[in-house]
This record gives C-alpha cells, structure tokens and sequence, in this order.
C-alpha cells in the first residue's frame, strides 16, 4: 500500500507489500545498492542499517513496520558524526577487503559510538559479533573502531 | 550475539520477527527504475594513446588502467595499478582504473593461458608483463617529447604524468604527448627501472578501492540495475543430477509481485517485481524432484570411498632417492589425515543479471573468470562468443567459487523464457547448498626419523581432481598439479622421498577450489605429521624443523623470526600450547605461530597469532598484511567449524547458523612481519588460509596432547569434561 518512508532525512513514497523486508525495498524498489543481502536471517548484519540511530537488521525488519522512524543507510551515516568518524578511520586503516560485508560493519561501528563513545573490548564484541566478514577484517575492524573513537588504534606494521 | 539455534530457518525468522499480515493482492509500484550500467568498454580505447591492453591515457591527461585480474579484496587492483604507474611514471593519485572486458587474447593470465584469477598468481605472473607495459609506454611517451624539443630522448626524464627535458627546462604532461606517442613504434623490450629506484612499489600506498567501498557507492555484480529489469530466484534440485518431476504453481501465481513461474529440466525460478516478491514465490511453488541415483548418497560414503581408494598405490608425482630402503632405516611412524568437504560462503551471494536481446546476450556479474563466463553466456543463449558482453564487477568474496560461470549459465537459461532483462540473485541457502565443494582429502604418511632427521617420506594423497573437470590439459598422467602442489616441493631436506596422488571422485557433489586451494590440504597434514614426528624425536617442533631447513633458506629465516616474534618457548599456562607451521606454497616462505587455549569441554580460544612473511618483493606491504589477516582468519575458520554433509544427497548445511564462521569476538590479535627481499614476488592471498590450520592444529597437540589428524577440530577428543 503506498505510504512514505524516511531515509536519510529525505522522504520517499512507497507502494510495497507492509511485509516486504526494508533490505529489498532500500535494494530493489529505491535503488540503494549499499546496503546488503547477506543470509536473510539476522545472521551475518551484511544489511544492517539505523532505525533512530539504533542498528537493526533490514532483511527481517518489515517495512510495515517502520512507521515514521528515521531510515540512516551507508549512503547517508556520514552526515551523522560517529559516521563519519568510522568511515575516516575505516579508510585510515584500510580495514576494508572486498568491502561487501563493510556497509554493515561501518553501521553497526557507528552505532555503537554514537551510543558509547569510548568502547572497550568486550563492548566492541558485543556490538560487532552480529557481523560476519568472510575476508577476516576483525583485527582492523577493532583497530579502527578504537581509533575512531580516540582510543589509538595501531595501523599494523 | 545472534543466536545460532540450529532450526532456525528463514521461515521461522518471517513467523516470529516480521508478523505476517494477510497478503492482499494488487499491483506492486514500479521501481523508480534506477540504473548502473558502465558507460564504456574499457578495451575500446578511449585514449588518443593505447599501447597494450593495459593502458589508455587521453589528451587531457587522463591516464586509465585496465586491470586484467578480478578485485576480489585481494587488492589487485592496488597493486597492479601500481606496478604499472611506477614504469609509466604516471601520475598515480590521478590514475583512473577500470575493470577489463572479457578477453582471452588481451587478458590471459600468463600462467593458465586464459583470464583467470586464482592460485595467488596475479602479482607473480603478470609482474613482467605489467612492467614492460608500463616502461614502453613510458619509452613511447618520453620519444615523442625528445622528437618535438629535438633532443636525445636519454636526456629526457619521466615522472607524475609528465616529460621533462631538464637541460632547456621544458616540459610536456602525457596528455599533451598522447598523439604524437601513438604514432611510435611499440618498443620490444623497453628498458625496466632499477628496483632501487621504485618511487611505488614497495610502499603502503592507500588502495583504489575502498573508498567507494567505505560509503555504499561501489557497484558489486548483485548490485546491478538495468533498465526495465525484473528480479528472479531459483532453486536447482536439492540432489547434484536431479530433475524436475512435477510443479505445482498455483499457489506461487497468485501472490503480489510474481511475474512468471520459470520451470527448466533441472531448476525452477520465480520472476517477480522485486527479490523478496521472487523469493516467496519460490517459497510457495510446490516442485516435486526426481533426485535420481544420487538421493541415496550420505557423507558415509563419500568416506568409505575415500578410505578405500586411499589404500590404493597413487600414481607417482614426486620421487627421490630410495624410498623403500629409507623407511627401514631408522624408526618408522604413519599417519593418516582426513579433510572434510568445505563451502566457500562468499558474502555475496551468487548472482547474474542478464540482458537478452536479438542476436546479443549482455551480463553483468562479478567473476574471476571472464572469458569463461562469455563462452558459457553464449553456449547458454545460442550465441556467438563475440555477441556477449561481459561486464564484470567488484566482487563480494571470491574464494574460488567465483572460478566457476554456473550462476552466468543458469542465469542466461531462465533469462531466455523472460521478455524483459533479470537479475538472478541466488538465497544464501540456494548458494551453500549449490556451491562446487573444496575436496574431502585423505593424506597417508610414512616417516622414519634417525638421529632427530627425517630419513624417509612417504606422502600420498587421494581426493578429487579439481583440474580434471576445470582445465583438463593441466591434468596429465594421472596427476593433479594442484592436489600434489606443496607436497612435491615440501620444504624439508630428506634424502629419500615419494609423493603419489590417488584420484577418488566423490558422488553427490561437484569440488572446486577453495581459498589456498591443493596447499590447505598438504600444509596441514605435512605440519601437523611434523610435529608429531618432533615429539617422537624428543625435539622442540621450532628446532626440529630448522634443522631440516638448509635448502630453504628464505623458509628457515621466517621460521626463525616467527619464533623469535611469538616468544615461542617463554612458559604458558596449563592447555595453552603454541603450534607453528612452516610452507614455501605460492613462491612465498611464511611461518606461523598460533596460540591457543583449550577448555574443559572442548572449547577452543584463540589467544594470539604470529606469522612471518618472505614473499619476495612486496608490492604493497600493507595489503600483504591484510591478506594474511584475513587469510589466517579464512583457514582458521574452517578448521575450527568448517565441513560440509551430506544426507540422501543433499547437503544439509544452509546458512551461517549451521555453517558457522569466526566472529570478531573469536578472533585475537594477529601480528604479521613482512620480511624485506628482493626476490620476484610471491603469491600472496591463498598463503594465510594454508597457514593457520597446521599451526591451530599443532597448539591443540602442545596444549592437550592430543594428536588431532582430521578437520574441523574435534572438541570430545579434546576435552577433559565430557558435556
């Protein structure tokens, strides 16, 4: 049914099934590729975007369910500060490989210092385990976060 | 943590996260209809200056580089653009890089004789082939400059995308030089630089790639939007070789968004407005399969087969000295090792969006090979090889599962019932369930130690021949190359030594190559052997190794810095154990210390992992760190979980809460030292994946004891509790 959507602070207008999943309204309706398709099942967090700034997974949230909540994806996290933050650190340590599981890693990182903004160890593992990166980037992951949030982090040497 | 409940389907999910409201039936909205599609070629130039496949530099200065290899995270895309740009001198912060078309005859790798990436040979064969591009179009650039200004052209200087006559003090930017270097001659053998004179090769210069990849731009294969597309998924028989019986669509036709039911001999697809309206349409086709033979097929068998093929003698792909007389001297030892069929699980999951039109099939997918996909896109449309363009993508996790064009294949057959472009997205299920398996192997060893050597080794390995099926020519004489490759050239000095391979194909699925492809398999059950042969010479696993090292320095030298690293022999608590593992695959020499600890239950942590690197000249050192990383982490992940089953044919894990990968809470600290050398350069992305397994391995052995000698990682064996 048509309805309107907030994402990234613009509107858009919608005629979806209220079931269809956000990922694939985001994906195959609106066009905005940087959000991934994973598992399909809250595993891998490849789809992981901000519901008010709280991270969720996108294949499992139905778009019905949105309601008039703000939609942050990849394409627009860097005009929110921890955003910005995470990406400038993600590329200072060139964290990324093939980079498809990274849309979801850089939102659940962002999330996680807007909310805390100096995580240790055991809070980076907790917000971060949802998201499984096949390339094994975790060791720069958590290097990056740390230094995104003014903790050091070392580039690897 | 997500929870990892083994009945967890996507059924579920939908049940209990997304309450299901009544589907009412009405026109899905149209898509706004946004589109990606590249807007050139890259290998029609677009350069007033085009030497070689390879580069293209306009009148504006533009300077673009086609690359050959696939991105696939490796970094390639870095590291050849740099190679290029140093004997080109161009300006590489401005370099414009793009994917290459589909061409055998443009873009071979050097080493299989047709476009492929893998095996980690991107660097290693194209590296002299990239250098003379770059310096005869540099010669070529500085001629002309030297022909206008009337000078010698050895008294003129290249550097940042520019010529300069230093004596007069002028100078030409390439682009202004593009014309007039495009009349020249290409020079046969230009003259290399001096690797003392690298200005980019050897540093950690930042990569082309992840920018786009940092902020959701970058354009994968599954990202693909072309105009008027729909969206489909499939479901192939759930058995390799069956058929479809019977489908009942009646339920499927109905639902919002189905377009049309694509029902082929050996798969069903939905087309539908979007891939979720696709998916549940697939979900609600009732399909009845003719599974065929292989229905009765368990992993049982596949074992069974293996085991009893394993006792056959192999054929003989490594002999020295006198095998027979070695392994009566001294005191002989045998062991069996046992790996299980793996899945690759690219994050990406497969995909190919296809545009048929008259006389003309485009695709756009991410691939490792190329031209291979052409060739299947065109057998698969009825088509010419010349009437299919290929573009090719970033690629979302290649592994090897990429190597093969079956998802281009199956794509082009549902496309041919479709009016309108599609995009085939495989569900991840779909794609672990279809994958092309990294062989079950059994390894067979005799060895007989004297005086704390190795005398005499026997080695053989029995699985399936990936080459046979993947590039035939390369499989001669009863011997796959890659199941013996880090076997025949095992580092270690023994005088008497014979390798032979045994092909078993297993029934029920089809194998490929798996990240660090033969090696995963003989680096492990060779590492593993030698530490089992240490501990039975009394020997420390570091010592016992060095001193069978004289004809592999390079490995000798990363073995010794790797231990000096990991503090290797400073006291550990009780199970805790360092394990190291020592491999020269991939004309690379690296060394590796994992330490773990070892619970009560079984329960395995990683506390810390230490790898040493000699991979000759290093491109670009901080992407050889990150490809260790990650390679580690590859490899440690399927020893610690990884194996793939099968009931009645079908394999039984789907997504990742039953095929489960290491999370970045599992994974500690990795410290990789690249070790300088002037050495041709190595291969690189595989190396980590072979190296973690043995080295995990050999922890658990110091840590319980336990000599494990089958992956994944048996927790019963290694517990001290039973749970």
């Amino acid at each position: 049914m048509p309805s309107s959507i907030k994402i990234n602070g613009a509107s858009h207008d919608i005629d979806v099934d209220g079931d269809t999943p956000l990922l694939w309204v985001l994906r195959d309706v609106l066009g905005m590729t940087g959000t991934k398709y994973g598992c399909g099942i809250a595993q891998c967090g490849a789809c992981t975007v901000h519901i008010d700034g709280n991270p969720v997974r996108s294949c499992v949230l139905r778009v019905g369910a949105v309601g008039d909540r703000a939609v942050t994806t990849i394409e627009g996290v860097a005009a929110t500060e921890a955003g910005a933050k995470v990406q400038k650190a993600w590329l200072d340590l060139e964290v990324i490989q093939c980079g498809y599981c990274q849309s979801g890693q850089i939102m659940s990182a962002a999330a996680l210092l807007a909310n805390n903004p100096h995580p240790d160890d055991a809070d980076i593992n907790a917000a971060m385990a949802g998201n499984i990166c096949r390339c094994g980037t975790y060791v720069r992951i958590r290097e990056a976060i740390k230094s995104a949030a003014g903790n050091g982090g070392r580039r690897q040497s | 943590m997500m929870s990892t409940c083994a009945a967890l389907s996507r059924r579920v999910v939908l049940q209990n996260g997304l309450a299901g409201g009544l589907v009412l039936a009405f026109q899905w909205p149209l898509r706004a209809a946004p589109v990606n599609e590249p807007e050139q070629q890259p290998d029609q130039p677009d350069g007033q200056f085009a030497p070689n496949a390879f580069i293209r530099i306009d009148n504006a200065g533009k300077t673009t580089l086609v690359i050959p290899q696939a991105e696939m995270g490796q970094g390639v895309y870095t590291a050849i653009a740099m190679i290029l740009a140093e004997e080109l001198d161009a300006d590489y912060a401005q370099v414009v890089i793009k994917h290459a078309p589909a061409s055998d005859k443009l873009y071979a790798n050097p080493l299989f004789g047709i476009q492929v990436t893998g095996n980690s040979n991107s660097i290693r064969s194209f590296w002299d082939k990239l250098r003379a591009a770059g310096a005869s179009a540099r010669a070529m650039l500085i001629a002309a400059a030297a022909s206008q200004w009337q000078v010698d052209a050895e008294s003129c200087n290249a550097a940042n995308g520019k010529v300069t006559h230093a004596a007069s003090n002028r100078t030409l930017t390439f682009g202004e030089l593009a014309d007039a270097a495009a009349k020249l001659p290409v020079p046969d053998k230009p003259k290399l630089k001096d690797p003392k004179d690298f200005a980019l090769i050897g540093k950690s210069l930042k990569r082309h790639d992840t920018p786009d990849k940092s902020d959701g731009k970058t354009i994968y294969g599954i990202d693909a939007m072309v105009s008027d597309m729909k969206f489909a998924t499939l479901a192939q028989c759930p058995v390799l070789g069956g058929k479809v019986k019977h489908v009942d669509a009646s339920v499927a036709k109905q639902l919002p968004g189905v377009n049309q039911i694509v029902v082929l001999d050996d798969l069903v697809a939905v087309v539908g407005d979007n891939m979720w309206a696709a998916w549940r349409g697939l979900d609600a086709l009732k399909v009845t399969w003719d599974e065929g033979p292989n229905a009765k097929i368990n992993s049982t068998d596949i074992w069974n087969g293996l085991r009893v093929e394993s006792t056959k003698n192999g054929v003989v792909a490594k002999s020295e000295g006198d095998i027979d007389k070695g392994l009566t001297q001294g005191e002989r030892f045998d062991a069996d090792y046992e790996l299980p069929l793996l899945a690759h699980a690219a994050m990406e999951p497969m995909n190919c969006t296809v545009r048929l039109t008259p006389g003309a099939c485009e695709i756009w997918t991410g691939t490792q090979v190329q031209s291979r996909c052409q060739q299947y896109a065109a057998k698969a449309a009825g088509l010419p090889v010349d009437k299919v363009t290929v573009n090719n993508h970033y690629l979302g996790g290649g592994f090897g599962r990429r190597l093969e064009p079956d998802m281009v294949e199956s794509a082009v057959r549902i496309a041919k019932q479709v009016s309108s472009p599609i995009k085939v997205v495989w569900t991840r299920e779909e794609d672990m369930q279809h994958d092309v398996y990294r062989p079950a192997y059994r390894d067979t060893i005799s060895a007989s130690l004297l005086n704390g050597k190795i005398v005499a080794w026997k080695y053989k390995v029995t699985g399936s021949s990936i080459m046979a099926r993947w590039l035939p020519p390369a499989f001669q004489k009863g011997i796959d190359i890659d199941a013996v490759d880090s076997a025949v050239d095992m580092p270690y000095d023994i005088p008497n030594k014979r390798v032979e391979y045994v092909r078993a194909e297993p029934p029920a699925v089809i194998t490929g190559f798996w990240r660090g492809v033969g090696p995963n398999n003989n680096v492990f059950a060779i590492e593993s052997f030698m530490d089992e042969l240490a501990r039975k010479a009394n020997m420390d696993p570091v010592a016992f190794r060095l001193g069978m090292l004289e004809g592999t320095p390079r490995l000798k030298a990363a073995l010794k810095l790797v231990a000096e690293k990991s503090g290797w022999g400073s006291p550990l608590p009780a199970r805790v154990g360092r394990g190291v593992s020592a491999q020269p695959s991939f004309g690379s020499f690296i060394a590796t210390v994992v330490e773990a600890e070892v619970d009560d239950v079984g329960g395995v942590h990683l506390r810390r992992i230490t790898c040493a690197v000699d991979t000759g000249i290093a491109v670009n050192p901080d992407t050889i760190m990150a490809q260790l990383q990650g390679g580690l982490i590859f490899g440690l992940t399927a020893a610690l979980w990884g194996e793939v089953t099968l009931e009645k044919g079908r394999v039984q894990q789907s997504n990742f809460n039953d095929y489960r990968m290491l999370r970045i809470d599992e994974v500690p600290p990795i410290d990789v030292h690249v070790i300088k050398s002037a050495e041709h350069p190595g291969g690189i992305g595989e190396t980590g994946a072979t190296a973690g397994p043995p080295a995990l391995r050999n922890a658990i052995y110091a840590a319980t004891g336990v000599p494990l000698r089958r992956l994944p990682i048996d927790r019963a064996a290694i517990a001290v509790k039973k749970v």
